[in-house]
């Protein structure tokens, strides 16, 4: 038996355990439980007993059975050291030591004997940390956005823990923030806005870029090379540097709070890197094509429509996508062109409830649900795309 | 032919190209310039309203000669500040029209009213009263009469058009704005943002690259902070920092961690004891740039995954049968083959994070020692108004980005002519 090892391999799995169950801790108070009586010392020792057993037995009992055996006798324990919660929290205990369980089959004695096992036991504990961390740190703050959405201000500012959720309430009562939000802030109206916006920006870039990204990449002409290089300078110049003459000129000319200019300024700033993405794509297409549809007398516009297009779909898609959220998230142009409540955009508007101290946070949390939950629904649906266009063209950030 | 078609080509090519090229042109590149030369005067806000001539027509009858109307035009200069020279009046007037009294600024020809005024002067006002009568003697149409807006125009400068230049603005951004502060503000977010974002995207990256159930939607969530709306994102990110009711600080009192609740986005330094020296933290600063990491993370991630992924598989099992442990394969294989993309990413995050406005606006409003460039930029321009100090500001900010390109370019390109 490898002492050293089966030592390290105790410790870290005993530490993963106890990240599990404080993760675990945390979100159950957060339903308003008053988990005090559990200590830490006890934990340990459980976790420590737990991980020793599990290598002691090895497999040379049903997997199955081993696990869940080993789960509910450790509920158990775990039940009559720490007593009287509801049930729902044990089968959460439940639950972390069975998958515990499952993420340490692989180890036993014979296993801890391999060469480089610290190393290796090391790396797989640090992966099933970062799982841990990294949906913990990400997600947290969107489940406080959601849950807040739905609670009072008063009882928020009672206790600040409790994000239990009364489903008992009628429909109205449960969705009040978001009934308030719409008949009272106008969101539908902001909603309104901001697809317009967020479309038409993807219309009028698609509309520009697609001729311009073919010249680029296929057609022969002066100052090409020289374009295609600037393109990428033009992309990384900073926002902030354009928009207080952006702001003096568009006062000048009237375009301050107007739909319109928001379009202007959110196409020319996405039309670089859609050109750069699409002319990268056309390219990949082969000339051949082109050149037969050439012969048989077609000009390069119905060459573009009826050739170009339909083969590079999936990566217009891609563009349109990328502009899509660049232009639905946009904050810094609309926040210095828009300052009438009619042309807000959702962002505009979250911001502008923010600015009014008096605002419950429920309202502001329902209003970020509003304007996060599209985006974030369009990129699970269409992820395959949206990565291919952040990772084309995402120097932008 | 063949020359034909090339100059068929050519054309086209400029016809595809143009609508593009001018657009961005007219939105990026005049601004850009626009900027250079507002950066060298001294602009306010409220200066950049053109002063402009206006007029306001108002009709009233007489009740007791139904043929009589009294026309009203409400002249003002509009600006408080600047004079209009040779500003005139024009008004077309419906037919059968004369006037009885006319003022004699003013002359009227074939139906047409025309009034030069000469100079107003800055709040000028002054109301202009005509009678007219109709010369068949019926009663006035008074709806064709209103229909027709007069028309004003006269000549005023646009302090934008004006060519005297001053370095005032520099003088100010760089010995009367805690220049040194600022940059060092900037420099802090920039290098650490960029530095967790990539050793965070790293850690994902090598995550997600091995196989566990439940993978490919790890490699969903994990892009979620930075497909999320920035305004709802910080907000959030507020609430659960707020030292009075916010989730975080009630969860670290609970677990007896915290004694006291800490403002993370107010307080600007945190003083504590490590191995006996006091030491000073930019606490909301800090507080930010962890902000700016979670936001940012997720594009490293992306990018190092992808290389990742295309490094050959028969490298590891060479490694294998060679009994590397899995650090000697980390520091061996895969680091070397992402050091390039790594490189890239964090001159292009440098760059960006730079520039960033929104998050540490949203965050703080640059309160609390976060003040940066770009913030500055915001402040001067329109917190104080000054327009022409923020441009200078973002000069500034353009500067030191072209400076930092061309030596990171150099010392890269050295790099790569030496492997």
């Amino acid at each position: 038996m490898n002492y050293k090892s089966t030592l390290i391999y105790l410790i870290i799995s005993t530490l993963y355990l106890l990240t599990l169950k404080l993760v675990w801790i945390i979100l159950s108070v957060l339903q308003g439980l008053e988990l005090t009586n559990i200590t830490l010392e006890t934990n340990l020792i459980l976790g420590l007993s737990l991980s020793l057993l599990s290598i002691l037995f090895g497999n040379k009992i049903n997997l199955l059975i081993k696990n869940l055996g080993l789960s509910l006798v450790f509920t158990y324990v775990f039940y009559v050291i720490n007593n009287a919660t509801p049930l729902w929290f044990y089968f959460g205990i439940f639950s972390i030591y069975f998958l515990f369980l499952n993420n340490i089959r692989n180890y036993d004695l014979k296993y801890l004997n391999q060469p480089h096992v610290i190393e290796k036991v090391t790396f797989k504990y640090i992966t099933l940390f970062g799982i841990v961390f990294f949906s913990l740190v990400i997600l947290f703050p969107f489940y406080i956005m959601l849950v807040t959405s739905f609670k009072t201000q008063a009882s928020l500012l009672m206790n600040p823990l409790d994000f239990s959720l009364d489903f008992t309430k009628d429909f109205k009562e449960f969705f009040k923030s978001y009934i308030v939000v719409f008949k009272t802030y106008n969101f539908s109206r902001y909603i309104l806005t901001s697809t317009i916006v967020s479309v038409g920006t993807v219309a009028i870039t698609l509309l520009f870029a697609i001729p311009a990204a073919y010249a680029v990449a296929r057609l022969n002409f002066f100052g090409k090379t020289f374009l295609s290089t600037s393109i990428l300078i033009i992309y990384m110049f900073p926002a902030i540097v354009l928009v207080i003459p952006l702001y003096t000129i568009f006062s000048q000319l009237g375009l301050r709070n107007s739909i319109s200019g928001l379009l202007i300024v959110y196409t020319a700033t996405t039309l670089p890197v859609a050109i750069y993405m699409l002319q990268g794509y056309f390219k990949s297409i082969p000339k051949e094509i082109e050149d037969a549809a050439l012969i048989d007398g077609h000009n390069w516009f119905s060459i573009i429509l009826k050739i170009i297009i339909p083969l590079s779909l999936p990566a217009i898609a891609s563009v349109a996508l990328y502009v899509f959220m660049i232009a639905w998230n946009e904050f810094l142009f609309s926040l210095m062109f828009l300052d009438n409540p009619k042309t807000f955009t959702l962002s505009r508007a979250i911001n502008y409830l923010s600015g009014d101290a008096e605002t419950p946070r429920q309202f502001l949390m329902a209003g970020s649900v509003i304007v996060t939950l599209p985006i974030l629904l369009i990129f699970i649906y269409f992820e395959k795309y949206l990565v291919g266009g952040l990772t084309s063209g995402s120097i932008k950030g | 032919m063949a020359d034909k078609l090339s100059k068929i080509e050519k054309r086209t090519a400029y016809a595809l190209i143009l609508p593009a090229i001018l657009l961005v042109f007219s939105i990026i590149l005049f601004p850009i310039f626009a900027n250079i030369w507002i950066s060298f005067k001294e602009v306010e806000l409220k200066d950049i309203r053109i002063p402009e001539p206006r007029a306001k027509k108002i009709i009233k009858s007489i009740p007791e000669d139904p043929t009589k109307l009294v026309i009203v035009y409400k002249l003002r200069n509009s600006s408080l500040l600047e004079n209009i020279t040779d500003v005139k009046l024009k008004d077309k007037l419906p037919a059968n029209i004369e006037f009885i009294n006319i003022d004699p600024r003013c002359n009227f020809k074939s139906r047409t009213l025309l009034c030069s005024f000469g100079e107003w002067k800055a709040k000028y006002r002054e109301n202009l009263e005509f009678i007219i009568y109709n010369v068949n003697g019926n009663s006035i149409d008074k709806k064709s009469l209103k229909s027709k807006k007069p028309k004003l125009s006269g000549k005023a400068d646009n302090i934008l058009l004006t060519t005297n230049f001053t370095l005032n603005n520099f003088k100010k951004v760089f010995f009367k704005n805690d220049f040194k502060d600022l940059l060092l503000t900037t420099f802090y977010f920039t290098f650490f943002g960029t530095l967790g974002a990539i050793i965070f995207g790293v850690l994902a990256a090598q995550l997600v690259n091995q196989k566990f159930s439940g993978r490919t939607f790890m490699r969903s969530i994990l892009l979620f902070p930075y497909v999320g709306p920035v305004v709802a994102l910080a907000y959030t990110w507020t609430l659960l920092l707020d030292p009075n009711s916010g989730t975080l600080n009630a969860i670290l009192i609970k677990f007896q961690i915290l004694d006291q609740p800490i403002n993370l986005l107010g307080q600007k330094y945190l003083t504590f004891q490590f191995l006996g020296i006091d030491l000073k933290l930019r606490l909301a600063l800090t507080t930010v740039i962890f902000f700016e990491i979670w936001r940012y993370f997720p594009l490293a991630f992306l990018f190092v995954l992808a290389r990742l992924q295309a490094i050959p598989k028969d490298l590891y099992e060479a490694a294998d049968v060679d009994g590397a442990g899995p650090l000697n394969k980390f520091f061996n294989i895969t680091l070397p083959q992402i050091t390039a993309i790594i490189s890239i990413l964090f001159m292009i995050r440098f760059i960006w994070n730079f520039n960033k406005f929104e998050d540490i606006f949203l965050l703080t409003g640059g309160a609390s020692g976060t003040r940066t460039l770009p913030i500055n930029v915001y402040e001067q321009g329109f917190a104080i108004s000054n327009i022409g100090m923020g441009s200078a500001v973002s000069m500034v900010i353009v500067l030191i980005l072209i400076i930092f390109m061309i030596s990171y370019f150099k010392l890269i390109g050295k790099k790569a002519n030496e492997l």
